[in-house]
């Protein structure tokens, strides 16, 4: 039996994982298996060796038609299923639609909901903040109150200068 | 701070008083982060790696939690040295084969590394004795918050952090805790609770077979999907499976001890006979005798200072350790002789476990309760004779 990782050697250690219910079985020769840090049972990297590699076969059927190719990198499908790793964060993009289905196999859901760096999220709430402000001052503009429309012109401005010195 | 400097150190967590720390031998938070518009570190040309390793590094050093760290390149670290810090789980061993721009900034406790160029721009990581996500997360998070001011991270909105697997996109976090579960192991029933764990959406990892035989009865458990919840919710699912198995596995011993009492202390008194007497042993026989000699503790056969003679040596009979003193490389068979040498010398005090103690103890303890079950079946009996009506 052949290394999965190297496929040129023959494999002498075995790997068993139980994913979701599903057995995975990874075969490694022995300088695959010390690389990828197999002897370690502590090792982050077995983790990420396993789905990793999980990911790479299911992706081989999933990434859709040949000679898609990263704009920023370069990076094909081909290049993917061979190591299950993407070239850069515009190959999500590129690589959009067959991803999609990747993902929703591999993860709880297709969002993130966690953590968002904190420039972003206040960048994320100053935009609605202006979208709500301009609507409020349409309404106030056709309803001819200019004392309130007065008001809210002075918001926007203010929260525009804000984000202008923010760094945008 | 020098290589040699840390490495004289034992790691923060290595010290063993973390809550429930008697199984739970490690708890660890790893977040992955990528720099925006810069193909990741697989791609990147090494001149990339390099201009990316130049703009992280500074911001990484200069950070408070940073102060009295050692900043580490790859390239000018010995093989022995990397090895080392793989043992210690400072970086990883993919990170540790790496060459031009890869780096690692770690603090003095070590209870925290940071990776720079492995898979991902960022790795970070944080390390704590014993059943400790919630602090371990708290500690990265706030390392993370701070460089995400000065570093433009790829991050997606509907995504999340960007990761060169997909499987680590979202939250970018793998959170984990190693087990030591030797009454598990013992009572077969280690299988039951890996397929009950895999069901919730975690993982769990022994190695060789069907986790049964994992090296030194220990077991990784970590969460497998980082897309779809929160950092936050991740983590409690994790610590709330780990207070099972903890719960688990302390039924388990106590089971082993009333039914099976030869069983489990042919483990202990084996374990300690090997490890006080052997001349040669791998370092496979070292973690299976030294999870022995770990349990022997937890049933209070030893004492503290002994707990952490055996703890310590679970890490110093690593390949890498044994060959810390040493000038040249050691062959195989050397370190064999070697690691038993210093288990020897390390467990010289160790009085012989009172083994026959636990055995009149326990039977005393079951002559009392078998008293008292002939009692109560004695009650049963007259209950059933009135007419077997149930008093509840």
């Amino acid at each position: 039996m052949l290394c999965d990782v190297c496929k040129s050697q023959t494999a002498s250690v075995f790997l068993t994982q139980i994913v979701d219910g599903k057995i995975q079985k990874v075969n490694l020769c022995d300088p695959c298996s010390k690389e990828k840090g197999v002897t370690d049972p502590t090792g982050f990297a077995l983790a990420d060796m396993l789905f990793g590699m999980g990911a790479a076969q299911q992706i081989g059927a999933n990434l859709g038609p040949e000679g898609a190719r990263c704009p920023q990198c370069g990076f094909t499908q081909a290049e993917f299923k061979k190591t299950g790793r993407l070239g850069c964060s515009v190959c999500y993009v590129t690589f959009a639609e067959p991803l999609k289905e990747l993902l929703k196999g591999m993860h709880k859901g297709l969002r993130h909901i966690g953590k968002c760096p904190e420039r972003l999220r206040l960048t994320q709430e100053r935009d609605s903040a202006l979208r709500q402000f301009h609507d409020e001052l349409r309404a106030a503009v056709v309803e001819e109150k200019y004392e309130e429309a007065a008001a809210l012109r002075d918001k926007i401005r203010a929260l525009e200068l804000s984000g202008g010195t923010k760094g945008d | 701070m020098s290589i040699g400097n840390i490495l004289s150190k034992s790691s923060d967590w290595l010290r063993g008083d973390g809550p429930h720390h008697h199984i739970v031998v490690t708890s660890r938070i790893r977040l992955a982060r990528n720099i925006a518009g810069v193909a990741f570190p697989g791609r990147a040309k090494t001149a990339e790696r390099v201009d990316v390793l130049e703009k992280i590094r500074p911001k990484v050093e200069a950070l408070p939690e940073m102060v009295d760290a050692v900043s580490l390149a790859c390239q000018d670290l010995s093989p022995v040295d990397k090895l080392l810090l793989v043992e210690r789980h400072l970086i990883s061993r993919e990170h540790a084969a790496k060459k031009a721009g890869a780096a690692v900034v770690m603090n003095r406790r070590q209870n925290l590394s940071i990776m720079i160029n492995e898979e991902d721009h960022l790795r970070m990581q944080s390390i704590r004795s014993g059943l400790q996500l919630r602090a371990a997360f708290k500690a990265i998070n706030k390392v993370d918050s701070e460089l995400e001011q000065q570093l433009d991270y790829a991050f997606d909105p509907d995504l999340g952090y960007l990761t060169a697997c997909p499987t680590n996109v979202g939250t970018g976090m793998r959170a984990s805790a190693m087990v030591h579960v030797p009454g598990l192991v013992l009572s077969e029933q280690i299988n039951q609770i890996v397929q009950a764990v895999n069901k919730i959406g975690l993982a769990v990892r022994g190695l060789y077979g069907e986790g049964t035989e994992a090296l030194g009865n220990l077991f990784q458990v970590s969460n497998q999907t980082t897309l779809g919840e929160k950092e936050e919710e991740i983590i409690d699912r994790l610590h709330k499976v780990i207070l099972e198995i903890i719960n688990h596995e302390q039924n388990a011993r106590q089971v082993l001890l009333h039914n099976k009492p030869n069983t489990l202390l042919d483990h202990v008194g084996r374990s300690y006979g090997t490890l006080r007497h052997a001349y040669s042993m791998n370092s496979k026989e070292a973690l299976n005798h030294l999870s022995f000699a770990k349990l022997a503790c937890d049933l209070g056969f030893y004492g503290d200072a002994q707990r952490h003679a055996i703890d310590e040596l679970f890490i110093e009979t690593q390949p890498a350790h044994l060959q810390k003193g040493s000038q040249q490389r050691l062959a195989t068979d050397e370190r064999d002789v070697l690691r038993a040498e210093i288990i020897r010398s390390k467990m010289a005090s160790f009085a012989p476990p009172d083994l026959e103690g636990v055995l009149v103890r326990e039977k005393e303890a079951r002559v009392a309760r078998g008293g008292a079950k002939k009692e109560s079946s004695h009650g049963s009996e007259s209950a059933e004779e009135s007419g077997g009506v149930d008093p509840f």
